[in-house]
């Protein structure tokens, strides 16, 4: 491991490079270590060799524009990850160095403010519980998991794990953020859920890691962000959104607005997923994972919807707007998904899902 | 100053339109006859008999129009 000393936008650091000789990678991972991505313009170039700590000191600052949404994304979703798991060859020290947090602070704020330009409102017609379900199903989009029930071929639906592999490594750890700054009940209830997501004290059961023997399975890699190079820029900014809405307590309704529009369009999706599977003979440990999330999911979205988005709306009304704005995130994001896999498969011949 | 208030936190909650949820472990008997033991901190039992996994909620119901839901 090499010692090094840099500038790094005007401050003084002293990081220490380079994978350390045994250090233990990963719950899964058959010993590759966990790098830095591709950068993806020239942003990102220059954050990833400040972090990789390879630029002259003289060279650290100021930091160059983002050249569009892939390269911006990449950088955020690169910095997000020093607060879950890290990169081998980025020193851990980084993680709440302030001239990383500036630029962070900005590449956060015009995600924010891009997701919120999206966000058309909603409506109060009932209770909240009916009022939610019904505008899921008004915003629900384009469907990956009915192509994959039907008309996937296996090349497109291994294509597509590897995609989903950015979230599914790390299920439930960007709502886990959202714990500490709860009122008493949504505490309750969202941990109710969380320790059916984390297995129910039974590491087997843990579903980032049913998922990752199901990668294991079709003969994937199952290390963490193993696949971020080859994801659109679409699924680097889903993931931002939700370490967006989990890492700042002000964003604690969209977080769980943005969980309970996902538990509450995942349990007949997952069917259909696992009916593709099946169809095109896949493993069993990956058509598990989708089954176990009919089941399960069936049950999340009460919760997630009654218990816990509903909790807290009765002791933090003003939170409202939130909720919603979370979950039209979490459904607006994945149409976008959908609309860029559909379209490189040619399955939808415009790309209009596409981030601009 | 604020009292803790003490919460209603129920066992067996009926969603409109949706499941039974059940919090702990139960052996639900169904329609049949046939006992299924729960596998989860909480459970969803189907209550508008369209399920595919019966006993258990699989989302069905959401596609019933509103009439036809429990
Ligand atoms: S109540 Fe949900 S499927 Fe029947
Ligand atoms: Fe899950
Ligand atoms: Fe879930």
């Amino acid at each position: 491991m090499r010692r090094r000393s840099l500038t790094l936008a005007g401050w003084n650091v002293r990081l220490a490079v380079g994978v350390p000789p045994g250090h233990d990678l990963d719950f899964c991972s058959p010993g590759g270590a966990v790098l830095t991505p591709k950068p993806r313009g020239p942003l990102s170039e220059f954050v990833f060799a400040v972090l990789r700590a390879d630029l002259d000191s003289d060279r650290a600052t100021p930091w160059p524009a983002a050249e569009g949404h892939a390269d911006a994304a990449i950088t955020l979703w690169t910095l997000y990850e020093l607060h879950y798991r890290g990169f081998d060859d980025v020193d851990d020290g980084l993680e709440w160095h302030p001239a990383l947090l500036g630029p962070r602070h900005e590449l956060e704020g015009d995600l924010e403010r891009r997701l919120r330009d999206r966000f058309p409102g909603h409506q109060i017609l009932g209770g909240f519980g009916q009022d939610f379900f019904a505008f899921v199903a008004d915003h629900d989009g384009l469907s990956l998991a009915a192509h994959v029930q039907r008309d996937a071929d296996r090349d497109q639906v291994l294509e597509l794990l590897r995609v989903r592999s950015i979230y599914h490594l790390k299920e439930a750890d960007p709502t886990a953020w959202v714990v500490p700054r709860l009122p008493v009940a949504t505490k309750a209830a969202l941990v109710e859920l969380l320790y059916d997501e984390y297995g129910v004290g039974d590491p087997n059961r843990l579903h980032a890691h049913l998922w990752a023997q199901g990668m294991t399975a079709c003969g994937l890699r199952c290390d963490y962000g193993a696949y971020i190079d080859e994801v659109p820029a679409e699924v680097l900014e889903q993931n931002n959104a939700m370490s967006l809405f989990g890492l700042h307590r002000r964003l604690r309704g969209a977080a769980l607005g943005h969980l309970a529009a996902f538990e509450a369009t995942s349990s007949m999706p997952s069917r259909r997923m696992a009916q593709g599977l099946e169809r095109l003979g896949l493993p069993r440990e990956i058509v598990d994972y989708y089954t176990e999330h009919v089941a399960a999911d069936a049950v999340h979205e009460q919760l997630a919807v009654r218990t816990i988005c509903g909790s807290l709306l009765e002791a933090e009304p003003g939170l409202a707007d939130d909720v919603y704005f979370g979950a039209f995130t979490c459904l607006d994001l994945e149409n976008r998904v959908a609309g860029r896999m559909l379209a490189r498969w040619g399955v939808l011949d415009s790309d209009e899902g596409a981030v601009a | 100053m604020t009292e803790p208030k003490a919460f209603d936190h129920a066992d067996v909650v009926l969603c409109p339109g949706g499941p039974m949820l059940l919090r702990g472990d139960h052996l639900v008997e169904d329609a049949d006859g046939v006992t299924h033991r729960t596998e989860r901190p909480v459970s969803a039992i189907c209550r508008c008999r369209k399920s595919a996994s019966a006993p258990w909620c699989d989302g069905t119901h959401k596609l019933l129009p509103q009439k036809q839901r429990p």
